[in-house]
């Protein structure tokens, strides 16, 4: 039970997090109306997606470095746990788009980019289930994690803040910072990063060990 | 052990079936819990629908891990 506290943690703080973001009082600003709500639960989607891609491109590295297929099992399954996060993101966010800017699919650079972003870690999932050979397809799929992170970066995160973008965060709208966050709403949201993180850590956990499990007999 | 935990969720569920059937003979609308459930425009019914969800979620997990944790325990006496 000792090695479980953190699961537990983070139920507590999920637990916390949906019953103050929905009721809490936040400030009622412009079109966002009670949307703003949604930063409790979208940006963390984010976070985690983020943490789930370090993971795998550290694993992948790790790989390349000694070629033990533990580490390309790690690195797999953070990269389809990040997939399925930034999938959850991408869904939450053009819903709101759709309420706040008129439109599902608009042509912001974030919206545009954090799809190609995703296009391209699906080509990573993809990639994997094309190759066969056990090592060919751990060392290319290494190599592809490391141009896939290399790209994310800029693509979900330096460009849109260089242009004009209608989403927060952008040159033009730099919100959500930490100086003009309302200081009720990090009271929310500081601790739903912690445990949305911790939750698709859990996940992660068990997809590593799914893994190994499925592969016993190379591991050997 | 399963077989245990499984009858002792299905006996729960029933009950809890059989009390909503006796409940909608109730009133909804009167009691400290249904206005709670019905103040602030009943933002509190959907806090309740995403916490059973939230919960459904997490018993998923648990329920996971207990099945991965066990396989690996098979496994490790196996191999020994």
């Amino acid at each position: 039970m000792a090695k479980h506290w953190w699961k537990a943690l983070a139920v507590l703080i999920l637990t916390y997090t949906i019953i103050a973001g929905f009721t809490h009082k936040i400030p009622i600003i412009g079109t966002n109306g009670q949307s703003s709500r949604g930063l409790y639960f979208h940006v963390p989607m984010w976070i985690c997606m983020y943490t789930m891609f370090t993971i795998s491109v550290i694993n992948s590295l790790r790989y390349l470095s000694g070629y033990d297929l533990r580490k390309d099992a790690l690195a797999s399954a953070a990269g389809g746990v990040g997939v399925f996060y930034g999938v959850l993101g991408f869904a939450t966010g053009t819903l709101w788009a759709t309420y706040t800017w008129g439109s599902t699919f608009t042509s912001d650079p974030k919206q545009m980019l954090t799809a190609v972003a995703l296009l391209i870690y699906m080509a990573y999932l993809v990639l994997r289930m094309s190759i066969s050979d056990i090592d060919k397809r751990a060392r290319i799929s290494a190599v592809f994690n490391i141009f896939a992170f290399a790209l994310l970066i800029p693509l979900t995160y330096i460009i849109p803040r260089m242009v004009d973008s209608l989403h927060p965060g952008s040159a033009s709208t730099p919100g959500f910072a930490s100086k003009d966050t309302d200081n009720n709403m990090k009271m929310v949201l500081y601790p739903a990063f912690i445990g949305w993180t911790l939750l698709s850590v859990w996940i992660f956990t068990l997809v590593v060990r799914y893994k190994k499990l499925e592969l016993k007999n190379i591991f050997k | 052990m399963i077989n245990k935990a499984f009858s002792f969720c299905c006996t729960c569920v029933l009950l809890l079936l059989s009390l909503i059937a006796n409940a909608q003979q109730q009133d909804t609308e009167k009691g400290p819990v249904n206005e709670f459930f019905r103040s602030n425009d009943k933002i509190y019914v959907i806090v309740g629908v995403l916490l059973i969800i939230f919960a459904g979620i997490i018993i998923f997990l648990i329920s996971l891990e207990r099945k991965i944790s066990k396989l690996e325990q098979r496994d490790h006496q196996d191999r020994q």
